[in-house]
């Protein structure tokens, strides 16, 4: 059974070294609700894995289950090198984790839940006290740490959440949504600290909805919709999965659209939408001799926007537009 | 670290913090020391001449009242604590500390034992404040020797023991602090019910074997005999075979609770 979940990646130095995360055939329902339908992952030490995907795609309970919180109903798990499963304490040794609900004490102070961290580990009441100091420090929390912890903004909140992680000096972190509610600067504050994270040499495990912070952040990604893993593989892996750019031009007169239509050869109808979408590179050269077709065939289109492969695309593409309504559905394809 | 050590040293941690709750967040605990505080004076000075005709056959004055009240309510003051412990239990469940503690290397159980002896804390501070009271309008141990005191004492920490243990248990089970502070009302409303303002035998017959039958008479009638001595015959086993099953049960049940699986 070893060699099947653990699988061994190769360093350059020639060592196979244990993934940091792997597991196999991960399964979890709740009632008859599936929500993890097998799992399969490989994460090696020192990476950045992002799980991607949409409200209620099963990204919390791949945390909770990986972090000892709940169990899986099938499957298995490896973090750090022990079974979830029959040795959650070697798991717990080895992680820290920060969930998307802030995992603080809100009644005590933020020194003292650092302080709490500290006793919780076993260290020392002077290394405490100078872990202590030196975390709050680094993450912006001095002015604040004698006021308690429900008085903190969404964004301190956070940071006192992964300094409270890093007490114990975990070698593996999962961070549930760290910017899930966060404004642009804190959500911006958050990479910074999760890219010295990666410095240090520490494995991060990230939960998403956000694209762009997959892209920021993460060496391999891995999209996850409706409990099973629609695709994986490092940002531009995944950006080749979906066709390329498009040109997409929208009508109000749906005459105006059906002329559009023949005039334009190769475009992909949407009907209901009046809207067509031409692939294109998005190139000047290109877009004049769209432009110079509907001129010439009399059109004119309500609106022209110009689309480049992003990861939303590859998002949407194996998410599927039932879960983003607000979504043209066009983009998909 | 062994086991043992480890497990003292993390629910030394968990108590640590919640006494510093307590002392952060006092006006629980104060409110829950109001009610038999106020219980005793109106019992005392309001109802007193006419309970204490009452009891001893009639022709009993009002300080005989007041020592055959303030026993049972220093059980009530425990009963009145659990409510604070299932209320401050439920809350703290719903905490995302709570989900962290399930993912560190510590000991399982100490989240909960430093619930628990946090709660027995406050809960003799409580007698004993409670039982200051009780003193200032005119208690007093008639004949109670230091080994009665003792005994007293232990007989109100095990009692608080048992029922924390399953006050903690309604609280894990409360999904919100309304429903701990609902829940936890029987353990109020039990010792309105017993022999704490009058005795067994001067209940309807039929309400009899209900105030008999039930943990806090026996405890009262225990402690009754130890600071005043009177009989107390086989009420102290049958407290104590109370407080072990009712703590053994509470452990067992929280427990369980504890090591669900969280929503």
């Amino acid at each position: 059974m070893a060699s099947s979940v653990m699988p061994t990646s190769r360093r350059g130095d020639g060592h196979p070294s244990p993934a940091a995360v792997s597991t196999v055939g991960l399964r979890k329902s709740y009632g008859d609700k599936t929500v993890l339908d097998g799992i399969d992952l490989r994460i090696p030490a020192g990476s950045v894995f992002a799980l991607l995907g949409p409200n209620g795609a099963g990204k919390t309970t791949a945390v909770k289950i990986l972090s000892t919180l709940i169990t899986a109903d099938g499957g298995q798990a490896q973090v750090a090198g022990h079974d979830v499963a029959t040795s959650p304490d070697g798991v717990r040794a080895a992680i820290g984790v920060t969930g998307q609900f802030s995992a603080v004490d809100g009644l005590i102070t933020g020194e003292e839940n650092m302080l709490l961290m500290a006793d919780l580990h076993h260290l020392s009441k002077r290394e405490g006290r100078r872990v202590t100091a030196e975390l709050l420090e680094r993450f912006d929390l001095v002015d604040a740490a004698k006021k308690p912890a429900q008085s903190y903004s969404g964004g301190m909140k956070r940071r006192l959440d992964i300094a409270m992680t890093l007490v114990g000096k975990p070698r593996i972190i999962f961070l549930d949504e760290p910017t899930t509610g966060l404004d642009p600067r804190s959500r911006h504050n958050m990479w910074q600290i999760i890219r010295e994270l990666v410095s240090d040499g520490v494995t991060v495990f990230l939960t998403t909805q956000y694209l762009e912070e997959a892209d920021e952040l993460a060496d391999r990604i891995a999209v996850l919709s409706d409990g099973k893993i629609a695709a994986e593989g490092s940002a531009d892996e995944l950006k080749r999965l979906i066709p390329g750019g498009h040109v997409r031009l929208r009508f109000s007169d749906p005459a105006a659209y059906q002329s559009a239509a023949i005039a334009l050869r190769e475009v992909t109808r949407d009907d209901e939408a009046l809207s067509l979408q031409i692939p294109s590179d998005g190139s000047q050269r290109e877009l004049r001799s769209i432009l110079d077709r509907l001129y010439s065939a009399g059109i004119e289109a309500d609106e022209l926007t110009v689309h480049t492969p992003d990861l939303d695309d590859v998002f949407f593409a194996l998410t599927g537009a039932t879960n983003v309504p607000n979504q043209p559905k066009e983009a998909v394809r | 670290m062994s086991a043992l050590s480890l497990a003292v040293r993390d629910s030394n941690t968990m108590l640590r913090r919640n006494l510093l709750h307590a002392r952060r967040y006092p006006s629980l605990t104060l409110n829950l020391l109001l009610t038999p505080i106020v219980l005793l004076l109106l019992f005392v000075y309001v109802f007193g001449d006419v309970m204490s005709a009452g009891i001893g056959g009639g022709g009993a004055d009002r300080s005989e009242y007041i020592a055959y009240l303030v026993p049972g309510i220093l059980l009530m003051t425990i009963g009145g604590t659990l409510v604070g412990t299932a209320v401050s239990v439920s809350n703290d469940m719903t905490e995302g500390i709570i989900a962290r503690f399930r993912t560190m290397a510590i000991h399982r159980g100490s989240v909960l034992i430093g619930h628990v002896i946090g709660s027995v804390l406050q809960a003799v501070i409580s007698v004993v404040v409670v039982g200051a009271v009780g003193v200032a309008i005119g208690f007093r141990s008639t004949d109670a020797t230091v080994l009665e005191w003792i005994a007293a004492f232990g007989l109100l920490t095990l009692f608080a023991l048992a029922f924390t243990w399953i006050a903690v248990g309604m609280g894990m089970v409360s999904p919100s602090a309304e429903a701990a502070s609902n829940n936890a009302l029987p353990l109020v409303f039990l010792p309105l019910i017993s022999s704490a303002f009058v005795p067994v035998d001067a209940m309807p017959g039929w309400f009899q074997p209900i105030a008999e039958y039930q943990p806090f008479t026996p405890a009262i009638e225990t402690l009754r005999g130890l600071l005043l001595g009177t009989e107390i015959g086989n009420n102290w086993w049958i407290t104590i075979v109370w407080c072990l099953g009712l703590a053994v049960l509470g452990y067992f049940w929280s427990k369980s609770l504890f090591n669900r699986d969280p929503k």
